[in-house]
C-alpha cells in the first residue's frame, strides 16, 4: 500500500474523524492516525449532553447546526432529543440565568422561561426548590461512549484508512508535502490536519508552531441503574451541573468540575474535593439521587485557547497545514464544524465562518 | 492504622468465623486467623474495619485515603500507604455458567470459613492448582457429597512442580492429605479435564466435562455428571486498581497471576511512600503473604524515618515461600483457556449479558482494546467494574488480532474501587456552602 496520501490528520476525535469524512466525500484520499485508539479522548469520556443552553452566544449557530447533525446520526450515536431545564436555586443564579438565557435565545436557540409549576409537573422528581428555570426543547444527549465505535464505523464505509496506536513524534517536510514519524513506517501527505485535541500544543511544536493551547480537566460520573427517575436533561444556572438519565437507567453527571493532571502527563485524576461537590449539586437538584450508588468517575482533559473560541483553519505560517480544535462545546458542535473544515480545506466556500487560528486570542477574552 | 473491609482482620485465607457458627471446629486456618488476630489486637494497631476504600489520592506531602463506613465518607492521611488487597478471581465462562448454584471455587472457601455452608448437596468442584483439592476436601469435612473433582492440570503437571514445592514440605504434605482422602473416599478425580458447560435452568443439574489437549483446547468424548452446585475456578488474579489509581504502573507477569503490579521486593513503587505487599502484587499465596506483610512493613517504617533494619533470614524465608506459590501460579495457568471453553453464545460480560459472539463482532468492527470494547459494548461497565469479564476480552482481542496478551492492557481503571452511594458523599450540606467556582465564559 503507498504511503502517499492526499491528507494526513493527527487525532481520531470527533473534529479529526467528522473532518476526515467530509475530506473523503469531497474527493481527498485522507488517512487518520491517532495515538491511542478512534474516539478515547475527550470525544469518548464526555458527558454527551446537547444542550443549547450551555452553548456560548457566538457559537450558537454551529450548535444549532450541530444538533441537525446528531438527529441524522440518531440510534448510531444513542442519540435523544429529551428537552433539558436549567435550573437556578438562588436569586444570584437566577439574574444569571435570565441574563444567559435570553442573549442565547436571541442567538436564536428557542429557550424560553418557565414556572415552577411547569417543572414540576414535567420532572416531579426535581428539588421544590427551584427558584427560576429555563427550557429547550431542542436539548438531548448522545452516548460518547459509541463515539470509536460510530466513525470506525463510518470510515471504513467511506474506505479511508485509519490507524490506531499510531502516535505522531515529529513531521519533516519533503518536496512532497509532509513526512509524519510515528515509530512505524513514516506516513507522507501532501496536506496535514492538526486535530490532536488536547495535545495540539506539543503537535503544532512539531512545527515550530506555538499555540496557545491549555486543557481543562472534566470530571464526570455515572450511577447504576435506577428506576425512572428524569426524562430530560437538567442543567444549572452556572454551568456547574449537567445530569441525564439513559435509557438503561444509569444517571450522568458532569458539569466540567475539575480534576487533577495535565494532557502532558497523559493521565487525569478524579479529585473528592471536585467529585463531592458535583455529585452534592446533583444531588440538591435530584434528592433521589442520593439512593444512588456512584460506579465510576472518570476525567478528560478539554482543549481551549485564551479567547475559548475555537481553532477551525490555517496553521499560521506553514502553507498546507490546517488545525482543527478547541471548541467549547465540542462534542454538540464537533460532527458540523468538522465538516465545516473539510469544505474549507477541499477550496469550497464553508457555509460559515471558520475561525482563524493567526488571530490575536488576547483581544476577545473573556 | 488498618483498614479493611470485611468485619475483621484476616483477608480470605484467615478470614473469621461468623458470630453465629463461633463454637464450630477450628481448622489450621481458622487457628492461625485467631492467632493473628490476638496478636493485633495486643499491638495498639488502630483497626477500622467494615471500612471500603474507594479513593486514594497524593496530596502535597501526604496520602489521602478515601473510605466508606456506615453509609459515611471519610479520609485519612497518611504519610505511608501500604496496599495489601489481595487478589480476585476469575471467572471460567462456559455455557451455564451463570445458572443459580455455580459459585467461584476460591469464593467457596469464603463460604466455608465465614458461615460453614455448603455450595449444595452434590457439587462438581473445577478449577486448577491446588485450591481445587482443599475445597473438595472441605466439602466433604463439612458433610458434603462431591460427584467429581476437574482438573486441568494432570498428574505430570503436579510431578514436574515436586522440586519448588519441596522448599515447604508442610504444605506439600496438607496437599498431598486432600488428595489422598479424596481418593480413599472414592471421588472421582478428572486429571487433565475440564467444565465444558453446566446445565439446569434455575438450578444446575449437571455438568458436562472434556478431556483437555496439552494446549488447553478441549477433545472429543464427553462426560456427563449429576450435581446441583458447581465450584468453578478461574484462577487468581492480583487486584491492581487501588496501586493503578494511586498511579502505580501494571505489567503482564503470566507467572505471578496475569498483570501484576510494579513493585520491588521490599514493596517499594514508583510512587513516594506507597507500599504494596501480599498476592496483590503477584499471586504468591498465602504463607508468603504473611512473610512479605513483615518485610514491606520494615521498608515503610524506614520511609517514615524509623530505624528498622532488613531482615536477611525474613527475605530467605520469603523467596522460599514464593518460589512455592508461583510454582502454585503456574501450575493454574496451565492448560487453563480461560475463553477457550466458551461458545459463541455463552454469556463473556455477566453484568451486561453480553455473549462470546456480541464481544466478538465488536472486535471485529475494529474495537481492537480492552477500553474500546468496553465503550462500544459496555463490557465492563457494570457494577463488578470489568473484574469477571475483562480477561476474557483481552483473550478475545488477542486471538483475533493474533497479538501477545502482555499487549492487551485491562481497561483503565476509575475510581471509586467499590461502589459508592452518592448520599454517602454528598453528607449533610448546605447548599450556600458548596464550593462553586466562576462560572465557565458566557
Ligand atoms: C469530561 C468532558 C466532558 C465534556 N462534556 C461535553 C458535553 O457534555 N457536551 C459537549 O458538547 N462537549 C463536551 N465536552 C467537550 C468535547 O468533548 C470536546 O470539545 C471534543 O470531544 C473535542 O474533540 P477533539 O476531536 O478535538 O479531541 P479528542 O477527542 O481529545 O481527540 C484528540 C485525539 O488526538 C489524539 N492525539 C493526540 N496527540 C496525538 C499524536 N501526537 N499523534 C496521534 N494522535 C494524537 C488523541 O489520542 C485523541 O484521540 C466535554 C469534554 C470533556 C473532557
Ligand atoms: C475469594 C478468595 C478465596 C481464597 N481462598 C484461599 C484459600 O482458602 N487458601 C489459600 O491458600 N488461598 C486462598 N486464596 C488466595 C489468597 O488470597 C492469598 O494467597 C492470600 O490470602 C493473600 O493474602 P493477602 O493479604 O495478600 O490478601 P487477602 O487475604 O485477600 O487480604 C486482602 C484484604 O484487603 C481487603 N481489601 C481489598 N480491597 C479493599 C478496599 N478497597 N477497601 C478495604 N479493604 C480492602 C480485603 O477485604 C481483604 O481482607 C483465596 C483468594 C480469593 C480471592
Amino acid at each position: 500500500m503507498s504511503e502517499n496520501h492526499d491528507i494526513a490528520v493527527i487525532g481520531g476525535g470527533i473534529m479529526g474523524c467528522a473532518a476526515a469524512l467530509r475530506l473523503a466525500s469531497g474527493g481527498m484520499a485522507p488517512i487518520v492516525l491517532d495515538r491511542g485508539d478512534l474516539g478515547q479522548g475527550a470525544s469518548g469520556v464526555n458527558a454527551g449532553t446537547l444542550s443549547l443552553q450551555i452553548k456560548r452566544v457566538r457559537l450558537m449557530p454551529y450548535a444549532l447546526k450541530g444538533h441537525e447533525e446528531w438527529a441524522r446520526m440518531g440510534d448510531a450515536v444513542g442519540f435523544r432529543r429529551t428537552g433539558g431545564y436549567t435550573l437556578a436555586f438562588t436569586e444570584r443564579e437566577a439574574e444569571l440565568l435570565t441574563e444567559r438565557q435570553t442573549l442565547k435565545a436571541e442567538a436564536g436557540a428557542p429557550i424560553e422561561f418557565v414556572t415552577n409549576n411547569q417543572i414540576l409537573t414535567a420532572e416531579p422528581n426535581l428539588t421544590r426548590r427551584v427558584l427560576a428555570a429555563s427550557y429547550c426543547r431542542e436539548d438531548g444527549y448522545a452516548n460518547s461512549s459509541l463515539t470509536g465505535q460510530y466513525y470506525r464505523g463510518r470510515l471504513r464505509e467511506a474506505s479511508v484508512p485509519y490507524r490506531e496506536r499510531c502516535a505522531v513524534t515529529s513531521i519533516t517536510r519533503d518536496t512532497q508535502g509532509f513526512v509524519l514519524h510515528t515509530g512505524g513506517p513514516a506516513i507522507k501527505a501532501r496536506r496535514i490536519l492538526l486535530a490532536a485535541g488536547a495535545w495540539l500544543k506539543p503537535v503544532a511544536a512539531m512545527l515550530g508552531v506555538d499555540l496557545p493551547v491549555d486543557a481543562r480537566i472534566n470530571t464526570v460520573s455515572v450511577t447504576e441503574r435506577m428506576p425512572p427517575l428524569l426524562t430530560t436533561v437538567i442543567g444549572h444556572a452556572t454551568g456547574l451541573l449537567t445530569m441525564k438519565q439513559k435509557g438503561n437507567g444509569t444517571i450522568l453527571i458532569g458539569g466540567g468540575w475539575q480534576g487533577r493532571g495535565t494532557p502532558q502527563e497523559g493521565r487525569g485524576e478524579v479529585t473528592a474535593d471536585s467529585l463531592i461537590p458535583n455529585l452534592s449539586l446533583a444531588q440538591f437538584a435530584l434528592p433521589e439521587l442520593g439512593q444512588a450508588r456512584v460506579l465510576r468517575s472518570w476525567t478528560g482533559f478539554e482543549a481551549n485557547v485564551p479567547d475559548f473560541y475555537p481553532l477551525a483553519g490555517e496553521l499560521p505560517g506553514v502553507p498546507d497545514a490546517f488545525v482543527l480544535g478547541c471548541v467549547r462545546g465540542g462534542y454538540t458542535i464537533g460532527p458540523y464544524i468538522g465538516r465545516l473544515m473539510g469544505e474549507f480545506i477541499l477550496g469550497h466556500s464553508p457555509e460559515m465562518p471558520v475561525f482563524d487560528p493567526g488571530r490575536d486570542f488576547e483581544k476577545d477574552a473573556t | 492504622m488498618l483498614i479493611d473491609e470485611q468485619g475483621q482482620a484476616g483477608g480470605q485465607v484467615w478470614r473469621a468465623k461468623d458470630r453465629s457458627i463461633l463454637s464450630a471446629p477450628a481448622t489450621p486456618e481458622s487457628r492461625s486467623g485467631d492467632n493473628l488476630r490476638e496478636r493485633l489486637a495486643a499491638s495498639g494497631v488502630r483497626q477500622m474495619t467494615d471500612t471500603r476504600v474507594w479513593q486514594i489520592e497524593r496530596q502535597g506531602e501526604h496520602w489521602v485515603i478515601h473510605t466508606l463506613r456506615n453509609g459515611a465518607a471519610g479520609r485519612l492521611h497518611s504519610r505511608a500507604v501500604i496496599l495489601a488487597t489481595g487478589a480476585r478471581e476469575e471467572a471460567q465462562p462456559v455455557r451455564g455458567w451463570t445458572t443459580p448454584g455455580v459459585i467461584g471455587l476460591a469464593g467457596a472457601t469464603a463460604l466455608f470459613k465465614q458461615s460453614i455452608r455448603l455450595p449444595g448437596r452434590a457439587s462438581v468442584v473445577a478449577g486448577a492448582g491446588p485450591l481445587v483439592f482443599f475445597v473438595a476436601s472441605e466439602i466433604r469435612r463439612l458433610g458434603g457429597t462431591v460427584a467429581a473433582v476437574v482438573t486441568p492440570n494432570t498428574r505430570a503437571d503436579w510431578l514436574a512442580r515436586l522440586p519448588s514445592m519441596v522448599a515447604r514440605p508442610d504444605l506439600l504434605w496438607r496437599g498431598g492429605r486432600w488428595v489422598a482422602d479424596l481418593m480413599l473416599a472414592g471421588v472421582p478425580i478428572y486429571w487433565g479435564h475440564a467444565v465444558k458447560s453446566v446445565s439446569g435452568d434455575d438450578q444446575v443439574t449437571g455438568v458436562t466435562l472434556c478431556r483437555l489437549a496439552a494446549d488447553g483446547t478441549p477433545l472429543p468424548g464427553d462426560i456427563g455428571i449429576a450435581a446441583d452446585s458447581v465450584c468453578l475456578g478461574g484462577g487468581l488474579a492480583p487486584s491492581t486498581e487501588a496501586a493503578q489509581l494511586a498511579g502505580v504502573a501494571i505489567r503482564y507477569r503470566p507467572e505471578l497471576g496475569g498483570w501484576v503490579s510494579e513493585a520491588e521486593l521490599d514493596g517499594s513503587t514508583a510512587r513516594e511512600g506507597l507500599f504494596l505487599a501480599g498476592d496483590g502484587c503477584g499471586i504468591r499465596g498465602a504463607v508468603a503473604a504473611e512473610l512479605h506483610g513483615q518485610i514491606v512493613a520494615r521498608t515503610a517504617l524506614r520511609h517514615i524515618g524509623q530505624a528498622s533494619a532488613s531482615d536477611p533470614a525474613l527475605e530467605r524465608a520469603y523467596r522460599r515461600a514464593s518460589r512455592f506459590g508461583e510454582a502454585m501460579t503456574v501450575l493454574s495457568a496451565l492448560r487453563a483457556d480461560p475463553i477457550g471453553l466458551a461458545t459463541p453464545d455463552t454469556i463473556v460480560c455477566r453484568c451486561e449479558s453480553l455473549t462470546r459472539r456480541t464481544i466478538e463482532v465488536e472486535i471485529e468492527s475494529g474495537a481492537v482494546s480492552s477500553n474500546a470494547v468496553k465503550s462500544g459494548q459496555r463490557a465492563g461497565m457494570g457494577p463488578c467494574g470489568g473484574k469477571y469479564c475483562q480477561s476474557s476480552v483481552a483473550r478475545l482481542i488477542a486471538l483475533h488480532e493474533n497479538r501477545a496478551l502482555s499487549e492487551i492492557a485491562p481497561p483503565t481503571p476509575r475510581p471509586p474501587i467499590r461502589p459508592v452511594p452518592v448520599s454517602a458523599l454528598a453528607g449533610d450540606f448546605d447548599y450556600d456552602d458548596l464550593p462553586m467556582p466562576k462560572p465557565a465564559p458566557l
